[in-house]
């Protein structure tokens, strides 16, 4: 019988051999994928069981903060409240108990928990005792610019952008609609669900963050890449070639050809035509550069390529067509050249291009963290300046910013205008093909010394003409601008 | 008769282990409070006081009526259960005090088993009492009046305030019938029968009884909807057939009559094909029928390694943390680290078990000895197999470690058989010194039993002294 019973031990080592492996599998090689799946809700109960930094803007504002759970019984001895509500509610992003969290939350979880914030020890004492030590974000937002831009955007699909072009810290970031981050953030997960479910539900898609998230066709904001393109590569001058007057610009490939907005006739050298915003011109350019100058100019600018942002989840990728798709497709090349056509840009985008111009050619990093400071006042992190792109050289961006003056002062973009500043703007109304424009503007100032560059989209307008743009979204920008001006003197 | 130091130096031995066990108990009772609330906690030397007091207490009888058993069982089932214990008070505070009395329960009935079963050959002598009241206590669930349905299962009984799990008995009264019975007939199991394919079958006849054990354990435990003990009864009476007779065909069979039951079962069964499909998949159900398996994982993920400390992760997220579960809470908080060590005590155990099944006198208590220790080992593998989704979960208690007292009793008894034979053997092997008056007392009584039977009985199989192993 011993042999038997040594039988039956080898299976029984060999049973608990499984065992050893599965614990293995589990605790070792799956390990980080079950402790960070999102049904596993350990280290929120963590978070919620622990003070939270505050989220403040760069004039004090809290936007975030946590207090005590006034129930004691309760799971969470910490609950987060947001103060200013749906204002701020794509930026903070919320902190729930079921649905994890977004935005700066998600994006400085570990820094507002405390957990990347070394305690300073100054003696035993802070070693025994279990001392709280959480970190602090101070974001680049100025409250005084994000209340004027929700403001002004007056309860309008779109969104805004303003930000310094020298550094790239975002002043102002509204979306609309949005929505408020209080209810998904409650400790009543019946109330955070429903509330949860209704936002899905909206078909106004109020958790999406428009300003970063969402991408539209820029319209003729776009001519300021055809022509720093152009200028860059010398395909164009400032005042040659002349541009042939046309209303409809015949093409290869089709039968259509490219029409000015509502059938008008314009021409003449880049800057006239770039101040009047001529489509057919910006086609015959985008023609002229071919599909590799202007999707390397596109992409030099930013498109077809990661913009890093500071929040979670990030910027979406602003969209060029690849070289090889306008293969025998002049239509599109000439479509792209006017951004139309399958261009697309988020708001975020066409500011940084703004910027880049305000900024000598050179695209500064977007980002919404100015400092985390410890809950101590010591400085974790400091504000984080790289240099994204060199998108055009700095001759370049000074001829596309007096174009731009140009375009303030006697063109599309009148009604950005500003007593005693100059402004420099370029208007866009990109037609969505259902009977509707997209209204953009996108800005700077003082074009002398900018210190601050914007991008404004309202969406869907009803009238479409070549004046959309400058009619409805460069008041908003100048509104915007002047108190962006005023904020930062 | 050698005599030599190595019994007394077993019992030092036992009792070293033992001091070992408390203090890595009591660490681990310390360290969950001080994780808590940076304190010691309140009571901790009235608890080190009681664990030593009811480990001595069991050490002192074992000293007393069983001197040369083996050193390391003991301890190591008193430290799943000091392991289990803080788990159990960490997990679910209220019910400790309740775990504390069962235990103590437990340990008076390790103590009374050492005392009163000091003659491990008379349990043959009832193996038909042990079949007829392990198959009572396997219906009394289904009695009304007594029995009641709780989570799911309708394996509880009560007698007044007392209720308990009447299964957890009848799985050891079970492994004792069949063990006396398979050894009567083994020879006939392992010569009889009709070739067919190549492989010996057994005849009908000979099986018959055993057979009918077993397949009414099976249905009232299906109708109990009881899918872990019969698990493990299945898997006893498979270990045990084949540990008897050495024929392969029985595995066959056996296999064959499982994978056959188990398709009717899931077929017949909703709450077996969850099981199944949970096993499967459980991630589109993680919040309805996948949710226990599926924060068990998260558990065991979440703690890696070294885990998150006692006391400082969320295990009471998972349901039945401080039962079937256990073994998640202790993989999320001591890590890999603790949920293998738990692993490997059962694996020493299970290594113990089958050394004193080794050494044993007689077919009997080697048989007995098989049999207890593949209860240990299997109901380990289910539940652990279980709840890290290696197996279909099917809920049994993590012997010596989840709360509930009758599988502690139960256990320690359990414990109490296999020292036993272990004593018995190492007396007969002759690494002993002269025996104890009790001890000489038990051995004079066996004697006269075995004489008696000697004379009753015609077939000489029984008789210890004359080996009849037919190893192959």
């Amino acid at each position: 019988m011993n042999a038997n019973i040594r039988r039956l031990g080898v299976v029984l080592v060999a049973l608990f051999v499984l065992l050893v492996f599965q614990l293995n599998y589990l605790q070792v090689i799956r390990s980080d994928h079950l402790a960070n799946h999102p049904g596993n809700t350990r280290s929120s109960v963590r978070d919620f069981g622990e003070p939270r930094g505050t989220i403040r803007t760069a004039d004090g504002l809290v936007v975030a903060e946590s207090f005590k759970n006034p129930d004691t019984n309760s799971d969470y001895a910490y609950l987060r409240r947001y103060p200013r509500g749906p204002l701020y509610g794509h930026i903070t992003g919320f902190f729930s108990y079921n649905f994890g969290s977004t935005g700066i939350e998600r994006a400085f979880s570990s820094v507002l928990a405390g957990r990347k914030v070394a305690p300073t020890i100054k003696g035993m004492k802070d070693l025994l005792a279990s001392k709280v030590v959480t970190g602090n974000v101070e974001l680049t937002i100025d409250h005084r610019i994000q209340s004027v831009a929700a403001q002004a955007l007056r309860k309008r699909k779109g969104s805004i952008v303003v930000l310094d072009p020298r550094t790239g810290a975002i002043l102002a970031s509204v979306s609309y609609p949005s929505y408020d981050p209080n209810p998904l953030s409650s400790p009543d997960l019946t109330n955070a669900q429903n509330a949860y479910a209704r936002l899905n539900a909206d078909k106004d898609r109020p958790l999406l963050a428009r300003a970063y998230r969402e991408r539209y066709a820029p319209g003729s904001t776009f001519k300021a890449i055809t022509a720093a393109t152009g200028l860059t590569t010398e395909v164009v001058g400032l005042t040659k070639p002349v541009y042939p007057v046309l209303s409809a610009l015949p093409l290869r490939y089709t039968t259509r050809p490219l029409r000015n907005f509502g059938g008008g006739s314009c021409g003449g050298d880049l800057v006239s035509v770039f101040v009047v915003s001529c489509n057919t011109s910006f086609a015959q350019l985008a023609l002229d550069l071919g599909a590799q100058r202007l999707y390397d100019g596109a992409k030099s600018f930013g498109f077809d390529r990661d913009v890093p942002l500071d929040v979670s989840p990030g910027a979406v990728r602003s969209f060029f067509p690849a070289p090889e798709f306008f293969v025998k497709n002049d239509p599109q090349l000439a479509q792209s050249g006017i951004g139309q056509g399958n261009v697309s840009a988020t708001t975020l985008q066409m500011a940084l291009v703004a910027a880049a111009v305000a900024n000598n050619g050179v695209i500064e990093q977007p980002h919404f963290m100015k400092e985390v400071r410890s809950s101590d006042g010591e400085l974790v992190v400091g504000e984080s300046r790289n240099e994204l792109t060199r998108a055009m050289p700095d001759k370049v961006a000074a001829e596309i910013s007096s174009m731009m003056q140009e375009v303030v002062r006697r063109g599309t973009g009148t009604r950005a205008a500003i007593p005693g500043v100059t402004v420099a703007a370029k208007t866009g109304t990109a037609q969505t093909g259902l009977g509707t424009a997209h209204a953009w503007t996108i800005a700077f100032a003082p074009a002398e010394a900018p210190r601050v560059a914007i991008a404004v989209l309202i969406e869907n307008q009803p009238e479409v003409s070549t004046l959309t743009g400058g009619k409805i979204a460069s008041p908003v920008a100048r509104q915007v601008l002047e108190a962006a001006l005023a904020a930062t003197s | 008769m050698k005599v030599t130091v190595g019994t007394v130096a077993r019992r030092r031995t036992e009792l070293g282990l033992l001091v070992l066990g408390v203090g890595l108990t009591g660490s681990l009772y310390t360290l969950a409070s001080l994780a808590k609330s940076a304190k010691l906690p309140l009571n901790l030397r009235a608890f080190l006081v009681a664990v030593s007091a009811m480990l001595l207490l069991a050490h002192f009888i074992v000293r007393r009526t069983a001197r040369h058993a083996d050193a390391t069982l003991l301890p190591l089932a008193a430290l799943l259960n000091g392991i289990g214990y803080v788990f159990i008070a960490r997990l679910r505070p209220t019910y400790a005090p309740k775990q504390a009395l069962w235990t103590a329960v437990a340990i008076g009935a390790f103590s009374l088993t050492m005392i009163f079963a000091r003659n491990i050959r008379n349990l043959e002598y009832f193996r038909y009492s042990f079949a007829i009241g392990g198959i009572i206590l396997l219906l009394l669930p289904m009695v009304p009046g007594i029995g009641y349905e709780r989570n799911g299962s309708r394996i509880w009984a009560h007698f007044g305030p007392v209720s308990f799990q009447p299964g957890e008995i009848a799985k050891l009264t079970l492994a004792i019938f069949m063990a006396s019975f398979l050894v009567e007939r083994r020879e006939l199991l392992a010569l009889a029968g009709r070739r067919v394919f190549g492989m010996t079958f057994p005849e009908a006849k000979h099986l018959g009884p055993v057979a009918l054990a077993w397949l009414l354990s099976m249905m009232v435990m299906v109708l109990e909807k009881d899918l872990g003990s019969s698990l493990l009864f299945f898997a006893l009476f498979l270990a045990m057939l084949w540990v008897a007779t050495g024929r392969g065909s029985f595995v066959v069979i056996t296999g064959v009559m499982f994978f056959g039951g188990a398709t009717l079962a899931y077929r017949i069964f909703a709450h077996v094909q969850v099981r199944v499909s949970t096993w499967i998949n459980p991630w589109p159900t993680a919040s309805g029928k996948g949710y226990q398996i599926v924060q068990s994982l998260y558990a065991f993920g979440s703690g890696g390694i070294t885990g998150t400390g006692i006391n400082l992760g969320s295990p009471t997220r998972i349901p039945a943390s401080h039962n079937d579960f256990i073994l998640a809470a202790i993989g999320e908080e001591l890590g890999l680290a603790g949920s293998v060590a738990v692993v490997v005590i059962f694996f020493l155990i299970v290594g113990a078990g089958l050394r004193i099944a080794l050494r044993a006198d007689s077919p009997f208590e080697k048989l007995l000895a098989a049999g207890l220790t593949t209860i240990i080992g299997v109901q380990t593998f289910i539940i652990v197999g279980g709840v890290t989704r290696l197996v279909p979960l099917t809920g049994v208690t993590l012997p010596f470690v989840s709360y509930g007292g009758s599988s502690l009793v139960v256990n320690y008894v359990l414990i109490a058989l296999l020292l036993r034979i272990s004593h018995d053997a190492n007396v007969r092997h002759g690494d002993a010194v002269p025996l104890t008056a009790l001890e000489r007392r038990g051995q004079r009584r066996r004697q006269h039993k075995l004489d008696a039977v000697a004379d009753d009985v015609t077939s000489l199989d029984l008789r210890p002294d004359r080996p009849i192993e037919t190893d192959r």
